[in-house]
């Protein structure tokens, strides 16, 4: 084959077809999109994918509010503010985690040999269900959030403050889950990656400022909740929400999400190449 | 712009080797295969067909050796292959969570056709694969033969050149099978190329125009159907005599007649016995009785891909697990 100065767009013609090297960046797009309509089907053909993001967000913020409310901040109103944040981080990592655990089981099904064997973007297959996977994490924010206004949580951020929050629950999610994907084409089995995945969940929740203030820890335990990127997270949410404030934690937020993404989406892509 | 040099050869393969662990699963496998032909690989179970396929549509990596498709290397431009080769598995890859519409609908869209020329293409195939009825069911309710023609369908979208087609009736009922080969025949008298592996001797017979024998990962034979079961006898007398102690007489009887040794089988009495015409069976019962030799039971069938095995290897076609199946699944 001969070296051309754009192998992005070598080509070669073989019995009147013209056959290309490498999938160009619209049909990577395309195929991802293609691809996104197929999770989205599945999700509206099986209602269980739903619970961890509708039941989830009702109960543990009713829960949550109600059982810690008193002892951490006098009232359930004043524990509002903190735990109605500290629960959207939490439910958009839990629905990441299904993200991950669902393309474990997806890529064990036959139609994933099809998929390898079609000139596809090696890509699309994972952006795909991550794209269609927005929407999930938008009806888990949502309902989070309409739940603390019905017991009483009146942001300080108003509208605005509560759509940027929104997104970045949104935003956190679908960068989180990168994680989680990556566990998917690592791990063996579905339970393999919801064992994995747990492990890193409840430290990643519970070993943040979600609950309860950082400064109330042992020290080398609050050392650990200033860096956790769910911390990040909750710390611009809360800024965002509560307070109406573009802050440097939001910038922070970001900057963490785009550093999970970027260490995780090549290694996600790389070892399901490997799986080929 | 390549423009590769025009070859007849659909497949070109040189010393194909896959290993899995200890395991030599695919053994310096050769193959040619020409454009417009039909092409079986015939083996038992475990024997590395479903492995060298595998190799040749990209899905496992090579261990060794060379593989051309129309003049592109398989090993440097997965990505071509991939756009001249339709793969259809042993196990139906379709989506369970889709009707037969959507699925040919998704793998249309995934390969570039417009949205309209998904739909006229998945119409198209639907009828063609007498489908219809089932255009909006989901694949959960489709039975096992519904499903292999789906999946047949589903790897003609984008009108590959050439097609694999793995086992295609492994594990159907014989009814199904005979639909399955009809619309195989449908699709060879098209013109397109077809790579297929099978187990059964006679599936190959039926749908093949020339065919490599795989046992153990290695290549053992090639020829066309009928140069193969000239090699074993167009078909076998299989004897059972009365009296366990009447074989040795029997079976010199059975070679002074057809002047070839029998094999004896292990049940007391048991031997077969190749046929270069089946009517020479007659020959060998009237020897038997006029020896006063007393038989239990006589039966004269096609040869099998164990007969096929026994002539080629000297060994028969074990059924042994396939190992190769829990790594490439």
């Amino acid at each position: 084959m001969s070296t051309t100065l754009l192998p992005d767009h070598e080509t070669a013609e073989v019995l009147d077809r013209t056959i290309v090297a490498r999938p160009s960046l619209r049909d990577t797009i395309d195929q991802s999109l293609a691809m996104a309509w197929r999770a989205l089907k599945k999700m509206r053909r099986n209602p269980e994918q739903w619970f961890d993001v509708t039941l989830q967000p009702l109960l543990f913020t009713a829960m949550f509010a109600y059982i810690f409310g008193g002892a951490i901040s006098g009232s359930v109103e004043d524990y509002l503010p903190i735990v109605i944040t500290g629960i959207l981080a939490q439910t958009a990592l839990t629905a990441c985690m299904a993200t991950g655990i669902q393309l474990r089981e997806d890529m064990d099904k036959g139609v994933f040999d099809r998929f390898k064997s079609l000139p596809i973007a090696r890509i699309a297959p994972l952006v795909g269900p991550a794209l269609a996977d927005l929407i999930r994490y938008g009806t888990a924010a949502t309902l989070t959030i309409l739940t603390g206004v019905l017991m009483g949580y009146r942001p300080g951020g108003g509208v605005p403050g509560v759509l940027a929050g929104w997104v970045l629950t949104v935003v956190a999610g679908w960068s989180l889950a990168w994680i989680f994907t990556y566990f998917g084409t690592r791990a063996r089995s579905a339970q393999a990656v919801q064992g994995i995945s747990m492990m890193v969940m409840f430290p990643l929740t519970f070993l943040s400022n979600a609950f309860v203030p950082a400064e109330t820890l042992p020290s080398w335990l609050e050392a650990f909740v200033n860096v956790n990127p769910v911390s990040l997270v909750i710390s611009a949410l809360r800024d965002l929400m509560n307070e109406g404030a573009v802050t440097a934690n939001v910038g922070w937020a970001l900057l963490g999400c785009g550093i999970v993404v970027a260490i995780f989406l090549p290694l996600a892509v790389r070892s399901y190449k490997k799986k080929v | 712009m390549t423009r590769l040099p025009d070859t007849d050869l659909a497949v070109a393969a040189a010393g194909l080797v896959k290993t899995f662990g200890e395991h030599r699963a695919v053994d310096q496998v050769d193959l040619e295969v020409r454009r417009g032909e039909v092409f079986g690989v015939l083996g038992p179970n475990g024997a590395g067909k479903t492995t060298t396929l595998k190799m040749l549509a990209t899905l496992l990596p090579m261990d060794g050796g060379e593989a051309r498709i129309f003049g592109v290397d398989v090993r440097r431009e997965p990505h071509m292959i991939r756009q001249l080769v339709g793969v259809t598995g042993q196990y139906a890859s379709v989506d369970e969570n889709l009707t037969g519409f959507e699925n040919l609908w998704l793998f249309g869209r995934l390969q570039g056709l417009s949205s309209a020329r998904s739909r006229a293409t998945a119409s198209d195939l639907l009828e063609r694969f007498g489908l219809t009825e089932a255009r909006d069911k989901q694949i959960k309710a489709f039975s096992g033969g519904m499903r292999r023609r789906l999946d047949l369908a589903a790897s003609l979208i984008s009108q590959p050149p050439l097609i694999f087609l793995d086992e295609p009736t492994t594990g159907l009922d014989p009814r199904t099978r005979g639909q399955m080969w009809d619309t195989i025949r449908e699709l060879i008298r098209g013109g397109s190329t077809v790579l297929l592996t099978t187990q059964y001797l006679d599936e190959a017979d039926q749908l093949a125009g020339r065919i490599a024998v795989i046992d153990r990962g290695r290549k053992v034979a090639e020829g066309t159907p009928d140069e193969l079961k000239t090699s074993v006898g167009s078909s076998t007398l299989q004897l059972r005599m009365s009296e366990a102690a009447d074989t040795a007489d029997a079976a010199s009887v059975v070679r002074r007649v057809l002047g070839e040794e029998p094999v004896l089988t292990p049940e007391a009495g048991g031997m077969n016995a190749a046929l270069a015409d089946a009517n020479r069976a007659a020959d060998v019962l009237i020897a038997l009785r006029q020896s006063g030799l007393s038989i239990a039971s006589a039966t004269v069938q096609k040869p099998t891909l164990d007969e096929v095995f026994m002539a080629i290897t000297g060994h028969a076609a074990e059924d042994e697990t396939d190992p190769q199946m829990e790594v490439a699944r």
